[in-house]
């Protein structure tokens, strides 16, 4: 069992910070409506005021983790220009992609996509986790505001979905591999 | 009509609303411009070139790092200048929606293609 190293940083861009952001942004979506619908509100305590304050601070953190590690440290393999002749281009994901009519759509519309979108899930949520921080429990009493951050966190969410999908899907199709290959486990011999 | 918070505090807001509607405000300016941005970025080999602030990431880096230049510098100012102000959060929060919005369909192939 093994992994290339380009492959365990895709692995940790996709899985180990956008997917746990996708994650956490259930809970954030059920505290926060909670807080923003009369009808099911409970007080919030000043603990829970404090843990839901530090929650949204890491889902900040992890989506801009998600975004930096995409954007400068596995796009560039993506986009990797091929020499001259290059046959394989199986180190190339972006232009295995765009030459096969069946697959070029994951680049043209999903990554074209994905590469801008994903940017507005920690924007929008860097937003939420201040205005959180700022108001905490008063924001209650500002009924715009807080119908404004949950649309803000569920836009977030859906910023973060469409990439997340895309990427999924394009390391499907043409998986990021390459660098020194990292052994995890020996099988047993047969 | 909606029924009240029960748990809004009968001595109404602590904190005015101007510093959360210039966060919003500024989320959704710094959302547009990337939109913009990248539009533009995709249509003018100029602004492409320009935008090319990292080459192995391509113009992506410039397009994300003036985005996030505007935002930081919209959302500054505006806390400045509205911190301590009660501001018409209704409309300034449909605004930012629909930056927001705007900046989800132009960054989708099929409409910026359109231009």
């Amino acid at each position: 069992m093994d992994i290339t190293s380009r492959g365990l940083f895709t692995l940790l861009h996709g899985m180990g910070f956008g997917a746990l952001y996708l994650l956490a942004c259930s809970g954030a979506l059920l505290e926060l409506y909670r807080l923003t619908c009369p009808a099911v509100s409970s007080e919030f305590t000043a603990g829970q005021t404090r843990f839901l304050k530090v929650y949204l601070v890491t889902m900040a953190a992890l989506a801009w983790a998600a975004v930096l590690t995409g954007a400068y440290v596995v796009y560039p393999w993506y986009r990797a220009t091929p020499p001259m002749g290059t046959v394989d281009l199986s180190m190339y994901p972006q232009r295995l992609l765009i030459s096969n009519p069946a697959t070029t759509g994951w680049h043209s519309l999903g990554m074209e996509w994905k590469e801008h979108v994903a940017w507005f899930a920690p924007i929008s949520i860097t937003m939420v986790a201040f205005v959180f921080i700022r108001y905490g429990r008063d924001l209650v009493n500002h009924k715009h505001l807080r119908a404004a951050v949950l649309g803000f966190a569920a836009a977030s969410f859906l910023a973060a979905g469409i990439a997340g999908f895309f990427g999924a899907m394009i390391n499907k199709a043409a998986p990021v591999q390459g660098g020194p290959t990292i052994h995890i486990s020996k099988g047993p011999e047969k | 009509m909606s029924p009240a918070n029960p748990f809004a505090s009968s001595k109404g807001p602590a904190l005015t609303n101007g510093s959360a509607a210039a966060a919003m405000l500024s989320a959704g300016i710094g959302s547009f411009t990337l939109a913009l941005l990248s539009l533009a970025a995709d249509k003018v080999a100029s602004i492409k070139s320009l935008l090319n602030f990292y080459k192995p990431t391509g113009p992506l880096s410039g397009v994300t790092t003036v985005a996030i230049v505007v935002w930081l510098l919209t959302w500054v100012l505006l806390e400045v200048v509205w911190t301590e102000k009660t501001v018409a959060a209704a409309r300034i929060i449909v605004i930012a929606f629909v930056l927001l919005g705007l900046s989800f369909l132009l960054t989708f192939p099929p409409i910026g293609d359109l231009f």
